[in-house]
């Protein structure tokens, strides 16, 4: 029994599907066929032999060189995806030119002398064979033939290979992207809170009008910040925290005493640029899995503080705490969020904790490098 | 305070203070007499003024802290006294769960909507006064007419609502669509635990899981119970269920998981009620209500 899976030869040669050994055998006839048929013609032709003695010498010749190519490439492919299975470059069926030249000029030699005796035997025409190899400008004439046409070939196989990866690795990335755009808007704009926030709304629009106009105020702050996040880099630490603000007022509105927020920005600190809306996961966090659960509800501090060349900005809540709160309810895609964003833009300098807070519930660190 | 005897009573359970204010207003104006005798923002209370007042039309929230608004109704469900009247209407509201409001569908459960228009609570209020005529004329027929509503009826609407709670239950447990999770919650894959790992100071002692003969949540722990000793553990029964066999754990009552290997008979008492005797240990375990459908001779 094999240890490990055969060798799928996936992405081999032609877009994103992995394909059956059936379809690249056939593949590999389609082109190979013709290469023989054309050169086949081209020796009729120079050195005026029969053509079907021709053909039949070529199509020995050349099929079995394609074959002992094309085994190698996938054979030493696969040994370099089984030895480094973590190299992304390994996984392509590719070993690379360093190792196939040296393998076509071997596979050239060995494919025409068995090719050659095949054909030989085939046609009974073992004397035209010895006699061929006797003269030094027809040897001359096909081995450059072969050569040129198995080296063709090869290349024609890599740079179709590379060009489908290169699709596939494209259009894998911009799915990804795209995926990640959604589940990013779906988790702000969880419909929950929309729908809550929108009953709430309407029944203040009777009961206070004046309430209600600086709801929806807050709202549509809101709903801008969340749609237009993607499209900006940067903005400076105080609109994150206004950001966040219009969030909290929203919720004050809905869990009414059960909720108390606190807001600490040092001035000093009010310009610096950071990548929107990295807090306000953390806040919905806190919201969600610490305080809403708690009947009592409690109290939620954002604080921003400037340690040297570091930002760092904490979200502390007194709910439920970490060990209380259902796994089940969240996706974890708000952290795992932040966290991929935090390391595209600063890598290992900058970093996400979250731990149980010392007084009881739980407190969120965002680490940043400040980058003036 | 004089009111009319039979004016229908209800209980509101929100936890967003001015949801509740509103529902309350407006069922004020659509049905005057209804007399709203309990309103609370979390699942306990519901549960703990439900079953004190006893009221006829319950709406609950789904979304609350403590208990959601479905878990609040099946402890309504399994703690209602025999011969208490009859059980509440039940209507569920909710912002946003797709999941349960399929499931409400399904079984013929009314729910509202956030934010609830007020055409959709005229016809739930129509329904709720026509379900409760159905259940009075059989009180009024009977000579001691103190009761809203005799015995047998309330039984009878008891073991409808415990039948539907029961179906809700069981299409909101797959995996995925509980009612508190997110709609973009993907399936969890469940992971079925093999042994129990219970920390004592500094020792942890594995249970291996056919060992176990019954589960009982006690407050955030739950109870691990062997035919030797028991341990404690630091994981929620809602936590635990869903690493569990469901063909060899039955959960029995809201807060009771059995091993049914484990079990040597049911008995059932003239009240109805069935009691669990065990292999290997001397205490007898209660079946509630919504479990009791698991009991039966073949």
């Amino acid at each position: 029994m094999p240890t490990r899976p055969p060798l799928q030869p996936q992405d081999a040669l032609c877009g994103g599907q992995a394909d059956t050994w059936r379809q690249v055998f056939l593949r590999e006839l389609r082109i190979g066929v013709p290469l023989c048929l054309g050169v086949a013609l081209f020796l009729t032709a120079v050195f005026h032999d029969p053509f079907h003695l021709n053909l039949v010498y070529s199509l020995c010749i050349g099929l079995t060189i394609q074959g002992l190519i094309e085994a190698g490439r996938y054979a030493m492919a696969a040994w370099m995806a089984r030895r480094r299975p973590n190299d992304p470059a390994a996984q392509r069926p590719w070993p690379g030119w360093r190792l196939m030249g040296p393998w076509i000029v071997l596979s050239v030699v060995l494919g025409y002398l068995f090719g050659a005796t095949l054909a030989g035997a085939l046609t009974d025409t073992r004397h035209l064979h010895s006699l061929m190899a006797g003269n030094l400008r027809s040897l001359a004439v096909i081995s450059v033939v072969v050569l040129a046409v198995s080296a063709g070939t090869t290349w024609v196989f890599y740079s179709r290979a590379q060009l489908a990866a290169t699709e596939a690795a494209a259009q894998a990335a911009q799915r990804s992207a795209a995926e990640t755009q959604l589940k990013l808007l779906q988790s702000q704009l969880e419909p929950h809170m929309l729908f809550n926030t929108l009953a709430n709304l309407r029944v203040l629009i009777s009961l206070d009008p004046g309430q209600a106009q600086a709801m929806l105020d807050h709202l549509i702050a809101f709903l801008r910040a969340t749609l237009s996040a993607s499209r900006a880099a940067q903005h400076p630490l105080a609109a994150e925290f206004e950001r966040v603000a219009d969030y909290l007022a929203l919720m004050r509105v809905r869990m009414g005493e059960r909720l108390a927020v606190e807001l600490d920005l040092p001035s000093e600190l009010r310009t610096l640029p950071v990548p929107p809306l990295l807090l306000q996961p953390l806040v919905e966090n806190a919201i969600l899995h610490g305080l809403e659960p708690q009947v009592a509800g409690g109290r939620i501090t954002l604080r921003a503080r400037r340690e040297g060349a570091q930002l760092r900005l904490t979200v502390h809540d007194s709910g439920v705490g970490l060990d209380a709160a259902r796994p089940s309810r969240g996706t974890g895609f708000g952290l795992a969020q932040v966290r991929e964003r935090l390391a595209t833009l600063h890598g290992a300098q900058a970093s996400l904790t979250l731990e149980p807070a010392a007084g009881g519930g739980t407190l969120a660190t965002l680490t940043l490098p400040i980058t003036t | 305070m004089t009111t009319f005897p039979c004016a229908p009573t209800a209980l509101i359970a929100e936890d967003e203070p001015l949801l509740a204010a509103h529902l309350r207003q407006e069922l004020g104006r659509l049905w005057p007499e209804l007399q709203v005798v309990a309103q609370v923002g979390d699942g306990q209370a519901a549960l703990r003024q439900a079953l004190a007042l006893r009221p006829q039309v319950c709406f609950l929230d789904i979304r609350m802290p403590g208990l959601s608004g479905l878990e609040a109704a099946e402890a309504l469900a399994e703690d209602w006294p025999d011969g208490g009247g009859a059980f509440p209407l039940l209507v569920f509201v909710t912002a946003y769960d797709q999941y349960a409001v399929q499931a409400f569908e399904r079984q013929a459960v009314d729910y509202l909507l956030k934010p609830v228009a007020v055409p959709r609570l005229a016809d739930c209020v129509q329904r709720l006064k026509t379900r409760l005529a159905l259940g009075a004329p059989s009180a009024q027929a009977s000579p001691a007419a103190a009761a809203p509503a005799t015995p047998a009826s309330g039984a009878e609407e008891l073991a409808r609502a415990v039948e539907q709670l029961r179906a809700l239950a069981s299409s909101l447990a797959l995996p995925g669509t509980a009612a508190t999770s997110t709609p973009s919650a993907p399936p969890a894959p469940p992971v079925r635990l093999e042994v129990i790992q219970a920390q004592v100071g500094h020792t942890v002692h594995l249970v291996p899981i056919d060992e176990v003969i019954y589960f009982e949540a006690a407050d955030k722990y739950v109870r691990v119970v062997t035919a030797e000793r028991e341990h404690l553990i630091r994981t929620a029964m809602r936590e635990l269920l869903p690493q569990l066999d469901a063909q060899r754990f039955w959960q029995v009552h809201r807060g009771t998981v059995v091993q049914v290997r484990w079990i040597e008979r049911a008995v059932r008492d003239e009240a109805g009620r069935i009691s669990l005797s065990l292999r290997g240990r001397p205490e007898a375990l209660s079946v509630s209500r919504l479990y009791a459908h698991l009991f039966k001779g073949m």
